[in-house]
């Protein structure tokens, strides 16, 4: 055995010593996750567009997707019943009766495609393709204009529509000091 | 132990006085032993012609059922449910509420834990169930609930409160229902679980994390944007709930626990922990749990549950039983800490009493307070207020109402009134 040798291994023992101590007091079980794993369980989208997936879809596909899988809950044009109201009410949120939607009070457009695609349709969830969400997205924005008729959002668009809410909201985090 | 149960004269003249002089032959028969006893003549009442089975209870006469393999509460106790209503064409949506009016103490048994679904509860087979932290972590890692199992444990008593529990606080008049149907979306248990901040150290986060993002394994993927520094701190993975695995409608087989944030962000059937720079603004961050102001916008990220107390006993809807003693007894908690103070009022606020509190006070635990009451049969009304160990003092409704849009209900945590007319009506009122 060359000193060489004795030199690398007489500290890595040492550190063995020391690590083995430390994982007594840590179990370190976690089961170490691939990326490909990891990107598969991953569905959450972010104001910024982070996570949105490939794919888009436009308005006229989407009214399609909603005559289909949403209206019998939320109504023509999403005017709500005999569940939630997804349109309207923009300019209400100081009266004294506020008509809180998606379109009215939600801050971001991202959070309409990272709702619907994890939660909707009520009766089966996580059914629709990407372009579908990315379809009835556009077409529930188009009800009351905030996209155009002829939008078409995918990863690169749907971040940049200007909710008419958008900077209504007061962060509450950390609690202000009095 | 028969000695145990003989009544004692106090006892007896108490008995006699209930029965309004009418002297039955049980009270005669007992009342005939103490005599005989005080006078040290030793033996008991003759009863040559019958048993000591004529003056039992039927249940004391024969053997009672057998042995059970998860006990149920006494039939007698059958009213003792949660109260809800099932919405048309959304079963899994909604809400259930604890009784707070028909319990004591302040643990909350399992099968009465308050409950908030978003698309009904999953039944998650343990073995194919996974937690998963990634996101900005040195290594992504999954936890399966057995690999949990075997870390270090800890319990902690805490109080989940819904977001919206005494919503209806906000409507122009008091609504006429029970305490537990105004604040029933409230529960109170041990938790025990392993402290999230061994799993995220595990993982070793990035420099520049500031939040995670929390997803649940039901048909909503419910997820919330909670504080780093939250899940740095007192946050848990619960893996159980008074002693036995938590409940389905808990979240079996794990839920995260933020003690003293808002229910909604105790994600139930825990399954995603993502590691990231920014809150994500779910949807139940933005178009729920956020606080409308009257100038239009909106308080976003309310985390704390505020400094807040009700009376349970007496309570809207119950009825007194004529004047006379009472305890009136009630809860408190705050999501800043322990309660260090109750004061109760029975003229509508002029003037307070401090209220005992029974121990533990637990920190963003239920804590109860107690105080006796001499009612003289007249109207009164009860109000509780409370203060935490922070200095935080509970509200006025109306202080907490003019905060807000005539919609916002989120958060109310103002003081609570129990008018009671001479009739022993107690009823709900603003005051």
């Amino acid at each position: 055995m060359s000193m060489f040798r004795f030199g690398i291994l007489l500290p890595a023992a040492a550190l063995c010593l020391v690590s083995s101590v430390c994982r007594a007091q840590h179990p370190n079980l976690g089961r170490p996750l691939t990326p490909e794993e990891v990107s598969k369980l991953d569905i959450t989208v972010t104001p910024e567009g982070n996570g949105l997936p490939p794919g888009g879809g436009s308005v006229s596909a989407g009214a399609k997707v909603y005559a289909d899988k949403c209206q019998s809950c939320h109504g023509a044009k999403g005017q709500g019943g005999p569940q939630d109201q997804l349109t309207g009410g923009i300019g209400t949120l100081t009266s004294q009766k506020p008509v809180k939607t998606p379109i009215s009070y939600w801050p971001s457009a991202t959070t309409i495609f990272d709702y619907v695609r994890r939660a909707m349709p009520l009766q089966s969830p996580q059914s629709l393709t990407d372009d579908e969400v990315y379809a009835v997205t556009a077409y529930i924005l188009s009800i009351d204009s905030v996209v155009p008729q002829d939008a078409v959002l995918d990863a690169k668009s749907l971040p940049q529509v200007k909710m008419p809410n958008r900077d209504g909201f007061v962060r509450w985090w950390p609690v202000p000091k009095r | 132990m028969k000695k145990a149960n003989q009544p004692n004269t106090e006892e007896l003249s108490r008995e006699t006085a209930t029965r309004k002089g009418r002297l039955d032959r049980r009270t005669l028969l007992r009342a005939g032993a103490l005599a005989a006893g005080m006078a040290g003549m030793g033996a008991g009442i003759a009863r040559a012609a019958e048993t000591i089975g004529a003056d039992a209870p039927d249940w004391m006469k024969t053997p009672g059922r057998s042995l059970s393999a998860y006990g149920m509460p006494s039939k007698y106790q059958e009213k003792v449910q949660r109260a809800f209503t099932i919405l048309p064409g959304r079963a899994g949506t909604g809400a259930s509420r604890t009784p707070l009016h028909l319990l004591e103490g302040t643990i909350t048994p399992n099968g009465l834990h308050f409950e908030r679904h978003h698309n009904g509860v999953p039944d998650i087979d343990p073995s194919r169930h996974e937690l998963v932290i990634h996101g900005l972590v040195k290594r992504p890692l999954a936890f399966s609930v057995e690999t949990l199992m075997r870390y270090p444990m800890e319990s902690q008593i805490r109080f989940l409160e819904c977001s919206g529990n005494s919503g209806s606080f906000n409507q122009p008049e008091p609504q006429q229902t029970t305490a537990g149907g105004l604040n029933g979306l409230l529960s109170c248990s041990e938790w025990t679980g392993v402290r999230l901040a061994a799993l995220l150290d595990e993982a070793e986060v990035a420099r520049e994390a500031k939040w995670v993002v929390a997803e649940g394994a039901d048909a909503a993927a419910m997820s919330r944007s909670v504080p780093l520094e939250k899940c740095m701190d007192d946050a848990m993975i619960a893996l159980y709930q008074n002693g036995e695995a938590i409940r389905p409608e808990q979240g079996y087989p794990m839920r995260l626990l933020l003690p003293g944030f808002e229910g909604n962000m105790n994600v139930k059937w825990l399954r995603r922990l993502k590691v990231m720079t920014e809150p994500v603004n779910a949807r139940d961050e933005t178009s729920h749990y956020t606080e409308l102001m009257p100038n239009g916008k909106a308080r976003q990220y309310m985390f704390l549950q505020g400094v807040k107390s009700a009376i349970i006993k007496p309570s809207s809807g119950m009825n007194m039983k004529g004047p006379g003693f009472y305890e009136i007894s009630g809860l408190a908690w705050s999501g800043s800490g322990r309660v260090s103070k109750v004061e109760v009022s029975s003229d509508g606020g002029k003037s307070w009493t401090v209220a005992a509190l029974t121990p533990p006070i637990l920190s963003k635990a239920l804590t109860r307070f107690r105080l006796p009451w001499q009612w003289d049969g007249r109207a009164a009304t009860l109000m509780s207020r409370a203060t935490d160990e922070k200095g935080e003092v509970q509200p006025t409704r109306a202080a907490w109402v003019s905060q807000y849009s005539p919609v916002q209900f989120y958060h109310f945590n103002g003081i609570q009134g129990w008018r009671v007319d001479a009739d022993g009506t107690v009823k709900h009122v603003y005051v």
